[in-house]
């Protein structure tokens, strides 16, 4: 049984319909990488895996439990669905430590002891103990994409969500998080990422989905999607991204 | 200016003065408390409620504190209810104070991001739980500066309730300047009283401003 699937899953924005006709599923231990131009709706997506945003038909299921009806408790849900945005939105009010801390303390009222050292054995693997007693705006954006992950983490979810987690961030920073995520793909976190960072998607991805339009256009291996697509679409959008044969042939030009 | 008769009076002004206090601070936490529950029956629109607390607020602002006394005091009587003066003061403030503590809060609230609350939400919290640890501690960072400047507003309304007879720095001052016509030193007394309630307030304030706009917290 996979661990998520997703079943003619429709969403509008009032009349704009933005994901079409979603189906696909994710196992246990699997990494899958959406895909897709800007505004093909994959924030969306992940939003309405953890029930941020309402869909209008279709069912998600987690374990084989449809977990999209009105009955549906989101926040008990959530606690096994983590997921880390753009935006960091780390509590600001708060410490490191106490922004790991809430959600495993309040939500999920485990032992406070048990909790803080997860929570220091979790900083100091991504090389962030030393600022436990930090404020957010006392971090890098680095450092608090990191601090945001382990806040995810530290509520032992089943499936983690990536929304463009490198996106907001300078360059020489976007490695360490990634590393982050790439330890946890080998660790066999389940994960969904959003991203457009080409050679990591390629070395973090079991299967790429590749979304346009709000429309799932391919699924597939990640070797098979990168060196050759099926769609007309997946092709251009991939050539975006390669400046190697760009580049090439300027080279060539040149020459001539 | 009359340095003996000053003395004399002093006492006089240390009691109104406690007075003033007391009044001010039922009414001040009252007010906060009224602000709180219509500012959250707003920023969460609960039906009905919603309605009801937008014309009070809209009632409150809209008319004088006085009349709001005089109609409790003198009005209410008249249709078989009859509350102390004490009494009356205490609601007048609240029913006055409530409506801007609620404004004070509002913007508070409306300064928390959606992202925040979405943060709170996706590590598994209820509303309630992103209420009270994430939207709450955000809003009152933002809130404190116009809280403490409506606290200071609620302290000074309280000078109208000598209108009803109650013994307030106003009332004595009145009172004072009516038997002895010692009309300086008892408005003298009267600016010091009320200095010396306000300004370590005002002081504290500014302190308190300054600090939060220097944590900063956003990004
Ligand atoms: N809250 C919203 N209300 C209305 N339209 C929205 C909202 N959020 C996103 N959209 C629209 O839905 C589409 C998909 O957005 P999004 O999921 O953010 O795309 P992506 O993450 O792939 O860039 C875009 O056209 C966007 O403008
Ligand atoms: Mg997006």
């Amino acid at each position: 049984m996979a661990l998520l699937e997703v079943i003619g899953l429709n969403k509008y924005f009032d009349g704009f319909h933005v994901l079409k006709d979603i189906s696909f599923s994710v196992e246990k231990g699997e990494v899958v990488v959406i895909l897709g131009p800007s505004g093909s709706g994959k924030s969306t997506l992940l939003r309405c895996i953890n029930g941020l945003e309402e869909i209008q038909s279709g069912q998600i299921k987690l374990n084989g439990e449809v977990i999209n009806e009105d009955s549906t408790k989101w926040h008990l849900i959530r606690q096994k669905i983590g997921m880390v945005f753009q935006s960091y939105d780390l509590f600001p009010h708060m410490t490191v430590f106490e922004n790991i801390l809430l959600g495993p303390l309040k939500a999920q009222k485990r032992d406070k002891k048990e909790v803080a050292r997860q929570a220091e054995e979790l900083l100091n693997r991504v090389g962030l103990l030393d600022r436990k007693n930090f404020y957010p705006r006392q971090l890098s954006g680095g450092q608090r994409q990191r601090v945001a992950i382990v806040r995810a983490l530290c509520m032992n979810p089943e499936l983690m969500l990536f929304d463009e987690v490198t996106a907001s961030l300078d360059p020489e920073m976007v490695r360490e998080v990634l590393d982050v995520m790439l330890e946890l793909a080998k660790e066999g976190m389940t994960m969904i990422i959003v991203t457009h960072e080409m050679e990591f998607a390629k070395a973090v991805a079991d299967r790429i989905i590749f979304l346009d339009g709000g429309e799932i256009t391919e699924v597939a291996g990640a070797q098979e999607f990168f060196t050759d697509p099926k769609t007309e679409r997946a092709k251009n959008f991939l050539n975006i991204f390669n400046f190697k044969e760009y580049k090439k042939g300027v080279d060539n030009n040149e020459k001539i | 200016m009359d340095i003996g008769f000053i003395l004399e009076i002093s006492s006089l002004y240390l009691e109104a003065a406690k007075f003033t206090l007391k009044l001010a601070s039922i009414g001040i936490i009252l007010s906060l408390l009224i602000g709180l529950f219509c500012s959250l029956v707003n920023y969460y629109k609960v039906k009905f409620l919603k309605k009801i607390v937008n014309w009070y607020i809209e009632l409150s602002r809209n008319t004088p504190l006085l009349i709001q006394l005089f109609f409790l005091y003198y009005g209410l009587p008249k249709v078989g209810i009859k509350l102390g003066a004490f009494t009356c003061a205490v609601i007048g403030l609240a029913f006055l104070g409530g409506s801007y503590m609620a404004e004070a809060f509002r913007g508070g609230l409306e300064a928390v991001s959606k992202a925040q609350i979405e943060a709170g939400l996706s590590i598994g919290l209820t509303k309630a739980q992103v209420t009270r640890y994430i939207i709450f501690p955000q809003a009152l960072a933002v809130s404190i500066p116009s809280i403490g400047a409506n606290a200071i507003f609620i302290i000074k309304e309280t000078s109208i309730v000598s209108a009803i007879s109650l013994k307030d720095l106003m009332f004595v001052t009145k009172d004072i300047i009516g038997i002895y016509y010692k009309t300086n030193e008892a408005l003298l007394m009267l600016v010091v009283a009320y200095l010396i309630i306000l300004l370590p307030l005002s002081l504290l304030l500014t302190y308190i401003e300054r600090r939060l706009r220097y944590a900063g917290f956003g990004n």
